[in-house]
């Protein structure tokens, strides 16, 4: 099987994220950037599927700015065998990143397509769904176990209810849970060969497709600052608060 | 168990100013070396934090048209500002009665953080290897005793020390020349400095814990270019110390503190002493208003010459601050830390084209400009053991009438972890309570930092002795690392009547602080798994 994994640079989940002063964004200058964390459990399963013997190729694929192939490099480094960097300034919307996945897989043409369940920059959880409804093909998301068969997959869901499992016809996209495996180092040794690894670069533009945003953005602020909590002498004063202050019960 | 093997002609441990110079300056004279430097940072930078009023002359030597290429220097020194605080009084002293090395006015404000990125970005134009998030956690030598390389960490490992599943060998990498460039206390630079007794015949190092907070504060409080230093209040004349306040570009001010390490009071909180400062009238009416939005911490050299190690020993030199090039009185390192890497490139290129011996680095360094600087610089740090009247009466004789040629040199005469006085015969401090506006707790100071390190890992914080907090420093010194510790990472617990000392090492933000207090030197700073620590953006 031939694997696309499609990885995202976002700000660094360590990083305390802060809102630009005049409301147009967060800030991103000299801040840690790493690959989005879901799309590492993608890399890695694709890596473990492909150890198993039951994968043959894994072509890793991010779209952005030219610092962002450090997150296909990344993921050269841990086990894929080679990167496409598809060119494009500013934000994406997950639709036009979908479009573009589109085109890399007509022209690719994987068997399968994984990605992080969600980004943690945006938190949209979209973008894998609309590429299988783009292509017309099954979906897998949220995955936390992965089981390939010959033509499908059986995936375990993280769901509301607890775990779902549910078999799929490849050609598939999957979008990988925290869950579903812990993603390994990349060694020195390996980085240093992911740098000969081949990466293609694509302009967006030259993909003929519309990625034009769809969405205005009006204002960016911070949540409300927390307010210190109270305490209370007893029981009854607590249901009383609950019921007519804060009036959750 | 064997591991990988990297070869290399050099390996610089620590991507800061003095190992990026070296390494820029070696691939320079000779573009067909293998040059590799290890980081334990994330990224570059991502460890680095600095005031940072920055001198040109290293960076002019060394890339002379830094101006044409995009370099993050860009806010000039435009005006200056000296002022001794009392508790709510502040006295301006006239700048023209400071002494030369503390005029600023052809230097520039900088984040040494963003300077170290744009460095690493000329280093690998270069065609020098960078790896971020790869400490160098061990020395190798040869069997004739000299360096031949460095291993980089094991990743993957538990709290007990096994293998997880993810583990991943560290590897070694072996080199003709190895470069120790990890700041201030390096870790490995400890460990040569012990084993080849580099400090033999010199005076103890002495240290400072610097502080810093960025703050985005009011446009009609803000005059970029303005550069403040304060001495005084709330430290008293005994505790050397003093602040800066950098107007930087986009409406940010640095605003920092360092106090010397050689303090007495083991009641005394350098965190609070810092935060306590800002609530003075001439400092809070400068970020009242504004919002904090960075917070660090980290050690600095303050020995200066009299305490500088020799650099050189059998297949490696120490550079910067791991051996300990700061100006103090300027209180400038940056250039002097990428002069000494420059110097060293040279001492290996000739090392390597003509088997010139490795210890004509000291003969190099002595002939420099930076050399020149220290010698002038050497008493002015010492005098302050007098207490700050007498330190400032005396420094303006030394610095401004005899320009830091007197002919004798005043020692150092205690190490750091020996100047405390016992718990009980020192006052206690009160310090106030956080506001969470102008002043703030350390739990929300660290969580500025960025700083994690993956959990299920070895504790990177060790004890020789694990039950000497404890059984002697808690009665002896009321365990002062709760304190000293700008972070938090050091707590006593009581629990049922039994203290119990607890090291929240996921906190850590590498400031070695507390290797170098610790009154029994019974806490070792060893490397973390890689890409561990804060995550410093613009510091």
């Amino acid at each position: 099987m031939k694997i696309l994994v499609a990885v995202k640079r976002v700000i660094d989940y360590n990083v305390q994220v802060r809102v630009k002063e005049d409301g147009t964004g967060v800030v991103t200058d000299n801040v840690k950037m790493s690959t989005n964390p879901p799309d590492d459990n993608a890399v890695e399963e694709a890596v473990k599927i492909k150890e198993s013997g039951k994968g043959k190729e894994i072509v890793a694929v991010t779209i952005g700015e030219d610092k962002a192939q450090e997150t296909v490099r990344k993921a050269l480094a841990v086990g894929a065998d080679r990167g496409i960097h598809v060119k494009s300034e500013g934000i994406l919307e997950p639709l036009a990143v979908s479009k573009i996945l589109q085109k890399i897989v007509e022209k690719e043409k994987p068997d399968l397509v994984f990605m992080g369940k969600q980004a943690i920059d945006d938190d949209c959880n979209q973008t894998g769904q609309m590429l299988a409804a783009l292509l017309n093909w099954p979906q897998a998301t949220f995955a936390s176990k992965i089981n390939v068969k010959d033509k499908s997959l059986e995936v375990t869901r993280e769901v509301d209810e607890g775990l779902e499992t549910i078999e799929v016809n490849t050609p598939a996209i999957v979008t990988c849970d925290l869950r579903l495996n812990e993603p390994r180092y990349a060694s020195l040794p390996n980085i240093m060969k992911a740098k000969k690894k081949p990466l293609e670069q694509i302009n967006a533009s030259d993909l003929g497709v519309d990625i034009k945003s769809r969405i205005e953005q009006i204002k960016v602020e911070e949540p409300p600052k927390r307010k210190a909590g109270i305490k209370v002498a007893n029981v009854a004063e607590l249901v009383q608060k609950l019921k007519n202050e804060a009036k959750v019960i | 168990m064997s591991r990988e093997v990297m070869e290399y002609d050099v390996v610089i441990v620590g991507g800061g100013p003095s190992g990026l110079a070296t390494a820029i300056k070696l691939k320079q004279l000779k573009s067909d070396l293998n040059v590799c430097i290890l980081e334990k940072g994330s990224e570059i930078g991502a460890h680095i934090l600095s005031g940072n009023v920055f001198e040109t002359r290293a960076l002019d030597e060394l890339i002379p048209n830094w101006k044409e290429l995009n370099s993050p220097i860009k806010t000039k020194v435009t005006k200056e500002k000296f002022l001794f605080l009392g508790k709510t009084k502040s006295l301006s002293w006239p700048t023209w009665l400071l002494p030369k090395v503390q005029q600023n006015h052809k230097n520039y404000i900088i984040s040494l953080a963003n300077l170290c990125r744009w460095l690493a970005e000329q280093a690998e134009g270069l065609g020098v290897e960078i790896f971020p998030g790869f400490p160098a956690s061990e020395i190798l030598y040869h069997e004739d005793g000299s360096v031949k390389g460095v291993a980089t960490q094991d990743m993957g490992l538990d709290k007990e020390g096994n293998k997880k599943d993810s583990f991943e060998s560290g590897m070694e990498l072996h080199a003709k020349v190895t470069v120790f460039a990890e700041g201030c206390r390096g870790h490995l630079g400890k460990e040569l400095i012990k084993k080849f007794e580099l400090d033999k015949g010199k005076d103890p190092q002495q240290y400072g814990i610097g502080f810093k907070e960025i703050w985005e504060i009011k446009d009609n409080n803000h005059q970029e270019g303005m550069v403040m230093h304060t001495a005084g209040w709330p430290l008293d004349k005994n505790t050397y110390g003093g602040s800066f306040i950098y107007h930087a570009e986009n409406k940010q001010v640095f605003l920092g503190y360092v106090i010397g390490l050689d303090y007495k009071n083991p009641h005394l909180s350098p965190f609070d002493e810092f935060q306590r400062f800002k609530t003075h009238p001439a400092i809070k009416k400068i970020i009242e208003g504004g919002k904090r939005i960075s917070y660090g911490a980290r050690a600095l050299i303050e020995g200066g010459l009299q305490s500088l190690p020799k650099m050189f020993m059998p297949g490696a030199l120490l550079v910067g601050c791991d051996a300990g090039t700061l100006n103090m009185p300027k209180i400038k390192g940056s250039h002097t830390a990428m002069k000494s890497g420059m110097i060293a490139a040279e001492t290996i290129i000739d090392y390597i084209n003509d088997k010139k011996n490795l210890s004509n680095y000291e003969d190099k360094f002595k002939k420099s400009w930076v050399y020149k600087e220290l010698h002038a610089a050497r008493n002015v740090k010492p005098s302050f053991s007098w207490g700050l009247f007498l330190a400032i009466i005396f420094t303006g004789i030394d610095q401004i009438l005899f320009r830091g040629k007197l002919p004798f040199t005043l020692k150092h005469k205690h190490a750091d972890h020996d100047t405390l006085k016992l718990a009980k015969d020192m006052p206690k401090i009160d310090y106030p309570k956080p506001d969470n506006i102008i002043t703030f707790d350390k739990t929300s100071s660290v969580y500025l930092t960025g700083t994690n390190h993956a959990d299920n890992q070895p504790v990177h914080l060790k004890l020789k002795n694990p039950d000497l907090p404890i059984k002697y420093t808690l009665d002896k010194y009321d365990e002062p690392a709760q304190r000293y510790c700008p972070v938090g990472v050091y707590e006593v617990q009581v629990e049922n009547n039994v203290s119990k000392f607890v090291i929240n090492s996921q906190n850590c933000i590498h400031c070695k602080t507390c290797d170098i207090k610790e009154p029994s030197q019974n806490i070792t700073w060893v490397t973390p798994e890689g890409g561990g620590g804060p995550k410093y953006g613009n510091m």
